[in-house]
């Protein structure tokens, strides 16, 4: 019986320990930095939404981040007209098929939709978009580290520069861009800050809520038990 | 106890006494509320495991009222909007950001699916340790098991609502088990479909039974689960039957009346349960992935399967147990005989009552046999549980079979192992303090 | 409350307390789902001020634009429609526009911030049916007609200034939207803040 138990308490180490692991870089938290993520939005409008649309965000959410109406006007409405539109684009979707293979996925909730157990969607997208190195065996030019044989050419090259894959699997930088290495870092650090904010944007009045809601319980907890503490004293 | 053994309300002559009165002549209000709550005697020995029928009740009602808000706003449609996003995903983002606390609603329904089941497994794990199916109560434990199953199947088609990959794909292999049945398999899944695949008329009929039909079973059988058990009076952690020593006016000497005693009691359970549940809703929503898994994240798309499926947590037991058979039979493929693996994992809670020749009900009088196959038998549901979320390799497919034989040997073995077990005398009273 | 003897005055606080801080949560409980009522940010971007360009509208005419779901008429009145409306006093039931229906600055004898320009809700104030232009003095839609709106549903009239005549079963006058000049040949509709 007990060598029964042991062996099934031990036989699922056996079973669980594999799988392929995948190695991403931790992302900076940057969830209250607002700068930061003004930077990243920035980014975002100029470089991402082109192709990927944001279509459940409205323009005028990202007074949450601490953006004004007019800044939002004057800098980052390109694809609508009106602030309290979505970020929707211009490029059809058969477009987008015939160019890339596939359309463009929407960015709005990226962010939740890449967490796995190996880390954060976050985590994931910061390392995604370090990791793109030459490979002239794509019809892009690129290839990535953790999205193999991707569609999405790399469009921060300019920025980044050119990496290689060596021969160790590491990635080297060939070309430098117009950014430092940890320039770079840094503005994509900013972006998929961004990007995690628009996955939800919500998050951190939910954190701040679930605070009060807690001391709420607490107190109601304190009452309820000396209630039940009243009653239950009649029972022997 | 019929509500019609109370006396009728008398009134003191004051507005609201009146009132109760002409009420009460007409209809059983003072009658019920006694029958129910302030004169139905529950043993005075409850412990934690007995707040979990309350808290079942509590989550149910906040899913009937959560759902209620959600279905304001969400729109069962899987056509692509001009984004080329699915109307039925776009549609629960709506309710994430632009529906004013759409978000909170949202969440609290998503994280009451799990609450919900989590509640009722440690109310039918009581139900097992402490022999609540046992007679007199076969039928509220039968009635019990249909509320599981109503529950399976309300929580398996609203998964289909967001419309996300893991929707899409989980409602496409489930529906593909009714395949499995011989001859008739195939044209039943299309006719469960509504299409050649999961697609706009599966969304809509799904979202109809979800929001009407299987609440109302839900409902309906909670009502016939509270009345039997109201019938024949509560279990206890000893097992006594309280209403055999009782005193000069009928009151069973260890029974307290439920209100106001189990009713201040289940309040502190229901603050700690939401503190708990405030934990999830505000600090971890997806549940680390297991409540709202990432991939759903990602709209519904027919043409590709995201690399590794699993179902929602609550179903990987069964969804294990489904897997686990490989083997076919009687000229029949293993894919029919997993499925009635899984039909057969939950259907045979309902046989326990027959099953079980204990003399002694509670766990605390039984012998070593039983309390030993219970133990292992539990670390056998969370293994096949756990191995259910992973990817099949051999050696899991191995570990799940060996599992899937002792959940069955549990139960089948029962009338035999129940009887050689050395139990302890049941005390005369029940233990208190 | 009153103490005797048979009452445990302690427990009855305390039951008390409990009930009003449970009564407060569930209170508060039940704010955001009565708040999920009110208008989704889809809605309200749907209802943000809209801009009209007037610049073609010529004089005697008028345009509508949608606002918030609602027919907004701009009508760009002459020299005559302006003078008649000084004739209608009497027949009108409010003519001094002395309910609100109307911000401050188009309460005044033309109901509009410029004479000229009418910006109005075409929208009656009896049941809500849209009156249907009738500008032409000749079309004599009452005695003495000075051109004006004639409702479809239950024969309300209103001047060119969205004034009601008396005796019509609409009890104001049409409502004049809040409204804003960009620029001589831009208005806002919706928005009259001062500000950028």
């Amino acid at each position: 019986m007990k060598k029964l138990f042991l062996a099934l308490l031990c036989a699922p180490l056996l079973a669980f320990a594999s799988g392929a692991e995948l190695h991403l870089d931790k992302a900076p938290d940057k969830a209250n930095d607002l700068p930061a993520l003004q930077r990243g939005a920035k980014i975002f409008v100029n470089y991402c939404l082109n192709c990927h649309s944001a279509s459940y965000l409205r323009y005028n959410r990202l007074q949450d981040i601490g953006l004004t109406e007019e800044q939002i006007r004057g800098s980052l409405l390109f694809t609508a007209d009106k602030v309290g539109e979505s970020m929707t684009i211009a490029m059809q979707r058969a477009d987008g098929k015939a160019w890339f293979g596939a359309p463009p996925p929407d960015l709005t909730v990226i962010a939740r939709a890449r967490s796995s157990e190996f880390g954060s969607g976050a985590d994931w997208l910061y390392t995604y978009l370090r990791g793109f190195y030459r490979d002239e065996s794509r019809p892009t030019g690129w290839n990535n580290v953790v999205f193999a044989n991707v569609g999405m050419p790399h469009v921060l090259w300019e920025l980044q520069g050119e990496q290689v894959l060596g021969a160790d699997h590491k990635l080297q930088l060939a070309k430098p861009g117009k950014l430092k290495p940890a320039e770079y870092d840094a503005a994509v650090a900013d972006l998929v800050a961004y990007l995690n904010w628009m996955g939800e944007p919500m998050a951190e009045f939910r954190k701040n809520l679930g605070v009060i809601v807690l001391i709420a319980l607490a107190v109601l907890f304190v009452f309820a038990y000396a209630l039940k503490r009243e009653y239950w004293k009649d029972i022997h | 106890m019929g509500a019609s053994n109370y006396e009728k309300f008398k009134t003191d002559g004051s507005l609201a006494g009146n009132v109760l009165e002409w009420v009460d002549a007409r209809f059983p209000l003072t009658a019920s509320w006694k029958a129910h709550l302030s004169e139905y005697y529950a043993p005075k020995n409850f412990n934690f495991w007995y707040f979990f029928g309350s808290l079942a009740l509590l989550v149910l009602v906040l899913q009937i009222v959560t759902g209620i808000f959600l279905t304001m706003h969400y729109k069962p449609d899987a056509s692509l909007n001009a984004s080329g996003v699915p109307v039925a995903f776009a549609a629960v983002e709506y309710i994430m950001r632009d529906v004013p606390w759409g978000w909170l609603i949202r969440y609290m329904h998503s994280t009451g699916a799990s609450a919900f089941f989590i509640v009722v497994y440690l109310h039918m794990y009581r139900g097992l340790i402490y022999g609540s199916y046992r007679k007199p109560r076969e039928l509220i434990w039968v009635f019990g098991v249909l509320i599981f199953l109503a529950l399976m199947a309300e929580a398996f088609m609203g998964y289909l609502l967001p419309w996300g990959q893991m929707s899409y794909w989980g409602a496409q292999v489930i529906v593909n088990l009714f395949g499995a049945i011989p001859l008739i398999g195939e044209p039943l899944s299309i006719w469960i479909r509504g299409d050649f695949v999961v697609g706009d008329a599966t969304l809509n009929r799904f979202f109809s039974f979800h929001v009407i039909a299987v609440p109302f079973v839900l409902v309906g059988l909670v009502a016939a689960h509270i009345l039997a058990l109201h019938e024949v009076g509560s279990n206890n952690p000893d097992g006594v039957e309280i209403k055999k020593k009782k005193d000069e006016k009928g009151i069973p000497l260890d029974g307290i009346p439920f209100h106001p005693y189990y009713t201040v009691k289940d309040i502190v359970g229901v603050v700690v349960f939401l503190a708990v549940f405030s934990i999830i809703l505000f600090f971890m929503p997806e549940g680390g992935g297991y409540f709202l898994e990432y991939n759903n994240f990602i709209p519904a798309d027919p043409l590709v399967t995201p690399p590794h499926i699993a179902p929602v947590w609550y179903f990987t037991p069964y969804y294990s147990l489904l897997r686990a058979i490989t083997y076919p039979l009687f000229g029949i493929d293993a894919k029919f005989w997993g499925v009635v693996a899984m039909g057969a994992g939950v259907v045979i809670f309902a046989f326990l009552p027959w099953l079980d020749r204990s003399p002694s009900k509670s766990i605390r009088y039984r012998g070593p046999i039983f309390k030993g196959f219970l133990a292992v038998w539990l670390v056998c549901f969370f293994i096949l549980g756990y191995l259910g979320v992973l990817a099949p390799t051999p050696g899991r497919t191995l570990v799940s079979q060996i599992c899937t034989f002792i959940y069955f040997a549990f139960f089948l073995l029962m009338p035999i192992y129940t009887k050689l077990d050395k139990c302890q005398p049941e005390p005369d009273r029940v233990t208190f303090k | 409350m009153s103490c005797d003897e048979k009452v445990d005055c302690g427990r009855r606080r305390l039951i008390v307390a409990t009930a009003a801080v449970g009564g407060v949560a569930g209170a508060a409980a039940a704010v955001p789902f009565l708040a999920s009522f009110a208008p989704s940010e889809r809605a309200k971007a749907a209802g943000a001020p809209v801009e009209a360009d007037i610049s073609k509208l010529a004089p005697g005419e008028m345009m509508t634009v949608e606002w918030r779901g609602k027919p907004v008429w701009i009508i760009r009145r002459t020299k005559e429609m302006l003078d008649g409306l000084k004739k209608l006093d009497a027949k009108l039931a409010d003519p001094k526009s002395n309910k609100p229906m109307q911000p401050e600055y188009a309460k005044n004898e033309y109901r509009s911030i410029k004479p000229e320009y009418l910006v109005a809700v075409g929208i009656c104030t009896h049941l809500g049916c849209s009156p249907s232009e009738k500008f032409n003095p000749a079309t004599a839609v009452e005695p003495d007609w000075q051109g004006g709106f004639l409702c479809p549903c239950h024969g309300s009239t209103f001047d060119l200034a969205g004034r009601v005549y008396t005796g019509k079963p609409a009890p104001d006058n049409l409502e004049i939207p809040p409204h804003k000049y960009l620029s001589d040949a831009k208005i806002v509709i919706g928005d009259d803040s001062k500000g950028a």
